[in-house]
């Protein structure tokens, strides 16, 4: 349960990051094919050597889709706006849900490094659950 | 048994001699209550524990902070038997202190953040690969002893 306090975190922090959308995003999914290469697997059709344009676009993909979600998360409009998003995953790429915690995880990782000790504990703890809000909504069709 | 390159028990050591013990201790604690909340179960002993700033602040978790990091550079000095190392440690947090062993693999993560926060940049993706490829040697040597 995110308190309006953690929105405004989310919101803040994610406005940030959406203008270098395409250097985290890629950033956290080179951490995770580095770090766990079995995330790879569903990756075979990409080239996903650093700085290749398919992280780069695919990076910004996501951070442009979480960055969007601060707004909704909680309420019916993210159904309405991100709801293709749980179609996708449950259907067209059907990953294994222990997945998402991975690239949350990478995610986490990349936002420290980016922001330092701005990354403050109030503004983790908001992150992580926004991350494992938005994947449960991510998977909520997988059965 | 765990196979490290030379290469990763050079990276290990050195993120290791960056570490001030007094500092990311408490911080990584206090990640790790804030975070995840229900953590604090097993710190109910050490009193003031409202937010952040109260953590922070708090002697106890300052204290056991540097504890912490003691345990994980005991690790450090004996890479290749980590198991055998922790063999009491296990026991400690399974008989005496009940710890869910879940959430050993939670602290990891909030140290993990914690050096990112640090070394930034230099913590690049080969780096974080061989940190958590040592945390996740640690966490399963002191969820061994679990009956």
């Amino acid at each position: 349960m995110l308190s309006n306090r953690e929105k405004e975190l989310l919101i803040e922090l994610w406005d940030k990051l959406a203008l270098v959308a395409e250097d985290i995003g890629s950033e956290a999914l080179l951490r995770m094919f580095t770090a766990f290469p079995k995330t790879k697997t569903y990756f075979e059709h990409l080239d996903l050597s650093p700085r290749s344009e398919h992280l780069r676009s695919h990076g910004k993909k996501i951070v442009l889709a979480l960055a969007e979600g601060t707004r909704d998360i909680s309420t019916p409009l993210f159904t309405e706006n991100l709801g293709y998003l749980g179609r996708f995953h449950a259907y067209q790429l059907r990953i294994h849900p222990t997945n998402f915690k991975i690239l949350n995880h990478c995610m986490l990782v990349t936002i420290a490094c980016y922001m330092g000790e701005d990354f403050g504990p109030a503004v983790h703890a908001a992150t992580d659950k926004y991350l494992s809000a938005f994947s449960a909504l991510l998977a909520e069709k997988f059965r | 048994m765990v196979e490290w390159t030379q290469e990763e028990r050079v990276i290990i050591k050195e993120i290791f001699s960056k570490l001030n013990y007094e500092d990311v201790g408490p911080k990584s604690l206090c990640r790790i209550l804030v975070v995840y909340p229900w953590t604090q179960r097993y710190f109910a002993h050490f009193g003031n524990l409202y937010n952040p700033e109260m953590i922070l602040a708090n002697p106890k978790i300052a204290n056991h902070g540097v504890v912490v990091f003691r345990g994980l550079e005991m690790a450090v000095q004996n890479m290749d038997n980590i198991k055998n190392t922790y063999a009491d440690l296990s026991k400690l947090h399974s008989e005496k202190l009940h710890v869910d062993p879940d959430n050993f693999q939670l602290l990891a993560d909030c140290i993990t953040i914690v050096i990112a926060t640090k070394m930034r940049s230099a913590f690049t993706p080969e780096k974080q690969a061989t940190w958590y490829k040592f945390l996740s040697v640690v966490v399963s040597a002191l969820s061994k002893q679990y009956f």
